[in-house]
């Protein structure tokens, strides 16, 4: 059973760097041969001001906070029984290389099913960027085994 | 213009089977070193047969299957339910059908169904993705 006491919760929001290498890496590991999302140059003739992040590099913005997933140690989950169970993502402007996001993270809700086997933990986050303009939000549900 | 209707189907894409070197570089491209996807002896002390993979390498792959099809800026909406573990070795196939079209705000889009499926047949992830036409 979570403690339904941290519903509301919301953590430091912190800002990140859209880098270039990060993201040729995640092309890479992704099997994405688009040079749209390694080339400055092919970015920039597609109408984008540097290399735009691809659409689920914005959950991986998440994991350059200090800590990484601040939910575990504030819920006390153990990573080893947790599951990602959902992820939504609603995108308003690009995100490109030299970008600076902020992050900003709330625990949104927290229930649990079958007589407290699975507890839900549900995430919402927003990503603005050094204009002051929300570029998206995503909705992130993590399951964890009991 | 555009010849998408309802039920037009989006191209397909397999990818290799998922090895622990897919995993390997996931997490460390991803930023996600949950160890579970990483690590054979926390994955099994956790109860797991075996490290499986990252949902989030999955979703990426689903990405990569609409942007093949359309430009990533007319990607409105994405979300997906993570249904079953991928496993090691596993040969997944993303596909997607368009099951609505919807004007909004001076916008014609697609509203589509997405999903993964492995060489089982068994779907891994069931999404949704609303894209501008």
């Amino acid at each position: 059973m979570l403690d339904k006491s941290k519903i509301g919760h919301q953590f430091d929001s912190f800002t990140t760097l859209v880098e270039l290498g990060k993201l040729r890496f995640f092309a890479k590991a992704t099997g994405e041969t688009n040079p749209l999302y390694t080339s400055t140059e092919v970015a920039q003739a597609a109408g984008y001001a540097a290399v735009p992040i691809p659409p689920t590099y914005v959950f991986s913005l998440d994991l350059d906070s200090e800590e990484l997933m601040p939910v575990v140690s504030v819920l006390g989950l153990d990573v080893g029984r947790v599951l990602h169970g959902a992820q939504e993502f609603e995108y308003f402007a690009p995100i490109c290389v030299g970008d600076e996001i902020t992050v900003a993270s709330t625990i949104k809700d927290i229930y649990d099913k079958k007589n407290g086997a699975l507890d839900f933990v549900i995430l919402e986050n927003t990503y603005t960027n050094q204009q002051g303009v929300l570029a998206a939000t995503t909705t992130s549900t993590l399951v964890q085994r009991n | 213009m555009t010849d998408i209707t309802v039920g037009t189907e989006i191209p397909p894409l397999t990818l290799p089977p998922i090895s622990r070197y897919t995993l390997a570089l996931f997490a460390g491209a991803s930023g996600d070193h949950n160890p579970i996807h990483i690590d054979s002896d926390f994955a099994k002390a956790s109860g797991m047969p075996d490290v499986f993979a990252h949902g989030m390498l999955s979703m990426a792959y689903l990405a990569r299957l609409l942007t093949g099809w359309k430009p990533q800026s007319s990607i409105r909406k994405f979300s997906a339910r993570f249904a079953t573990i991928t496993q090691l070795q596993d040969v997944v196939t993303c596909s997607g059908t368009v099951v609505e079209i919807i004007a909004k705000e001076g916008e014609t889009l697609a509203r589509c169904e997405i999903k993964i499926n492995n060489q089982d047949g068994l779907s891994t992830l069931v999404g949704e993705a609303t894209v501008a036409l």
